[in-house]
């Protein structure tokens, strides 16, 4: 595992900033669960967030869609600050596709209509535009022949690639993944990994909450390490898995690397 | 061993072979759901037993030994008939009563000249219900304008007057007729009404949180009859006498309250039953809260609420026999008026079967075309 990784070389970061956070923190009820967050990211960028369970990475990718709502600091995604503007949460919604660990599709619709959805009723697009918008990214996740079905009648791996195929059929300059593999079966999550490696040399904006460290290594140009609700620490991924710097790095890497 | 198993089974191949005879066809069933241990013989039994003592003398009443039509000279002269007739001649049913009086019971006192109107305005009413509802019919758009729009004003001209058409007050309207307008109005307006009322309970405003917990309780809490009197009596009181609403439009407007009421706890049940994924789903496309609901969280709350929501209806088709109490001739009420016409003293029998097989109709077919509904919206969806 040399780092002559021909496909990382392709994927530019650009100077442009895209997401900025800026002494964020939350609370639930009592409970501080993010605590003076400091991130910026690039365009271009793919960051890999990794760290014990209940530390907070779920809900720091959750607080730039405004998915939850972040007490004090503040959020900026592509030039727009999240508050409780409604017109802007919107705007950044529009901007920013998420994948969640289940997916979430609706299943009352078949797959084409899940895709087609939000481009007919938050972009206005014309419905024959979407379903061939839709049909190009079913083709990229490699499902096109599923486009009828409906959610419940496909396979875990083949459901997160529609949920990312809808995500993208947004046109998002940022994409979020909310532990994507952690609710497949092992032989499924190769399948998911795949395309979102083809996403990430494609020079999409990528933040993924992840335990995949294999996915880190091949794509990601920055990995971060939460615990506690902090960053503790955030390096290159070859600097990051062969010389972490604090203990605590260094005990959740050796509990997710040796088993 | 014999010969013919001489083969190998080659592990991976084993070829999948019909379960036995004892678990599967008639015999497995009886088997399974009649005999299955001793307990359960004893019920079959006794059910058995209970029904022998039941049905036969039914059915003879009922039907074999019934009464469906008079010979001639019973009804010679233009001498009206009446009960005595159907006593003499047996003591089955007398289904002359329910024929005498069958007009009546179906359009109450409106008058036969303008029954058309009644007529006119259920084949309508059957008509656009069939095309919204039918898959036969591809653009439901001008159905749809002209059963939301323009039907509910044709109705009243046509069912009230007006327009040329002369007037028929509805003291005079009655029967299955009363009993169909109240129970259609109440199901049109509860289901909407009752999905804004549990959206508003859910709300994070609070002022409409409060509003609809407060509604929704009261109506709730506050049993029909009381409803129906509290329209009747009480709100005449409150309003100036020139404004004094016709007491079938009150009638209305309290049994639309009270159904909207319960359907908007069946919806919250069924909003309840769905993921918080699903919102987190629709919000992160970028879906404003009545796109997200139209589009994604209604859809499925109300397939998970359907069983309620037609319980509902069922219901409230059945609760319309209440109006009796406020003077309203609906259905029942009418039957139950004939049968203590003195010529037809001593057919409450009669009355009260005919009234419960034209009810069990209605909520039969309900029930059958829920489940229909059910298994069409069925996508294969696990929950996870």
């Amino acid at each position: 595992m040399s780092n002559a990784q021909p496909a990382a070389g392709e994927m530019i970061v650009t100077d442009e900033v895209m997401i900025q956070l800026a002494g964020v923190n939350k609370w639930y009820g009592q409970f501080h669960v993010l605590k003076e967050i400091d991130l910026t990211v690039m365009k271009g960028e793919r960051i890999v967030i990794c760290g014990p369970s209940g530390s907070g990475k779920s809900t720091l990718i959750r607080c730039i869609n405004r998915l939850e709502e972040h007490q004090r600091g503040k959020i900026m995604v592509d030039g727009v600050e999240l508050t409780h503007d409604l017109k802007n949460i919107e705007k950044v919604r529009r901007e920013v596709g998420m994948v969640f660990q289940h997916f979430n599709l609706f299943p009352h619709l078949t797959v084409l209509e899940n895709l087609t959805l939000a481009p007919i009723w938050v972009k206005k697009v014309p419905k024959r535009e979407a379903e061939e918008t839709a049909m190009h990214y079913l083709n990229r996740v490699k499902i096109p022949e599923q486009a009828q079905k409906y959610p419940g009648q496909l396979s875990g791996g083949q459901q997160q690639r529609v949920a990312i195929a809808r995500s993208l059929c947004m046109s998002p300059k940022v994409m979020l993944f909310d532990e994507p593999t952690s609710a497949l079966d092992p032989e499924m999550i190769k399948e998911v990994l795949d395309v979102m490696i083809e996403l990430a040399q494609s020079g999409m904006t990528m933040i993924c909450v992840t335990h995949e460290m294999g996915f880190a290594r091949t794509v990601a140009n920055r990995v971060i390490f939460m615990d506690r609700g902090e960053i503790i620490e955030q390096n290159e991924p070859e600097e990051f898995f062969n010389n972490p710097q604090s203990d605590r790095t260094k005990l959740f890497l050796s509990q997710i690397l040796h088993h | 061993m014999s010969d013919t198993s001489m083969e190998k089974v080659i592990p991976g191949n084993r070829p999948s072979l019909p379960p036995p005879v004892t678990e599967s066809g008639v015999l497995g069933w009886m088997r399974h759901n009649l005999f299955s241990n001793w307990w359960d013989t004893l019920l079959t039994l006794a059910a058995i037993y209970i029904l022998y003592l039941v049905i036969p003398p039914f059915l003879n009443w009922a039907v074999f030994d019934a009464i469906w039509q008079f010979s001639p000279e019973v009804v010679q002269d233009g001498k009206q008939p009446q009960f005595a007739d159907c006593t003499a001649i047996s003591s089955g049913a007398c289904w002359i009563f329910v024929r005498a009086r069958f007009w009546q019971f179906i359009f109450g006192f409106y008058p036969d000249e303008e029954r058309w109107r009644v007529v006119l305005t259920f084949i309508l009413l059957v008509g656009s219900v069939y095309g919204l509802l039918s898959q036969r019919v591809a653009n439901k758009k001008p159905v749809a304008i002209f059963f939301f729009v323009i039907f509910p004003f044709l109705a009243f001209f046509l069912l009230h007057g007006g327009l040329g058409l002369p007037e028929v007050p509805t003291s005079r309207w009655g029967g299955i007729m009363l009993t169909l307008i109240i129970a259609g109005i109440g199901i049109l307006f509860s289901l909407p009404l009752g999905i804004l009322l549990a959206l508003g309970r859910r709300s994070q405003l609070p002022i409409v949180h409060l509003l609809c917990v407060l509604f929704i309780e009261f109506a709730r809490g506050v049993p029909l009859v009381t409803i129906l009197f509290m329209a009747n009596i009480m709100l005449p009181l409150f309003l100036p006498p020139q404004f004094e609403p016709d007491i079938l439009l009150r009638i209305l407007v309290g049994v639309t309250m009270f159904a909207s009421a319960y359907m908007a706890e069946v919806i919250r049940g069924g909003l309840q039953a769905l993921p918080k994924g699903q919102y987190e789903g629709a919000m992160a496309m970028g879906l404003g809260y009545w796109q997200m609901m139209r589009l994604v969280i209604m859809p499925q709350a109300l397939r998970v609420a359907i069983p309620g929501i037609v319980n509902n209806f069922i219901s409230l088709t059945q609760d319309t026999t209440l109006v009796a109490i406020v003077g309203l001739y609906d259905f029942l009420n009418i039957v139950r008026a004939g049968s203590r016409d003195s010529n037809w003293i001593g057919t409450e029998m009669e009355g009260y079967v005919f009234c419960a097989f034209v009810y069990w109709v209605f909520c039969f077919a309900m029930s059958r075309y829920s489940m229909h509904i059910e298994r069409k919206l069925h996508t294969g969806h696990k929950r996870h």
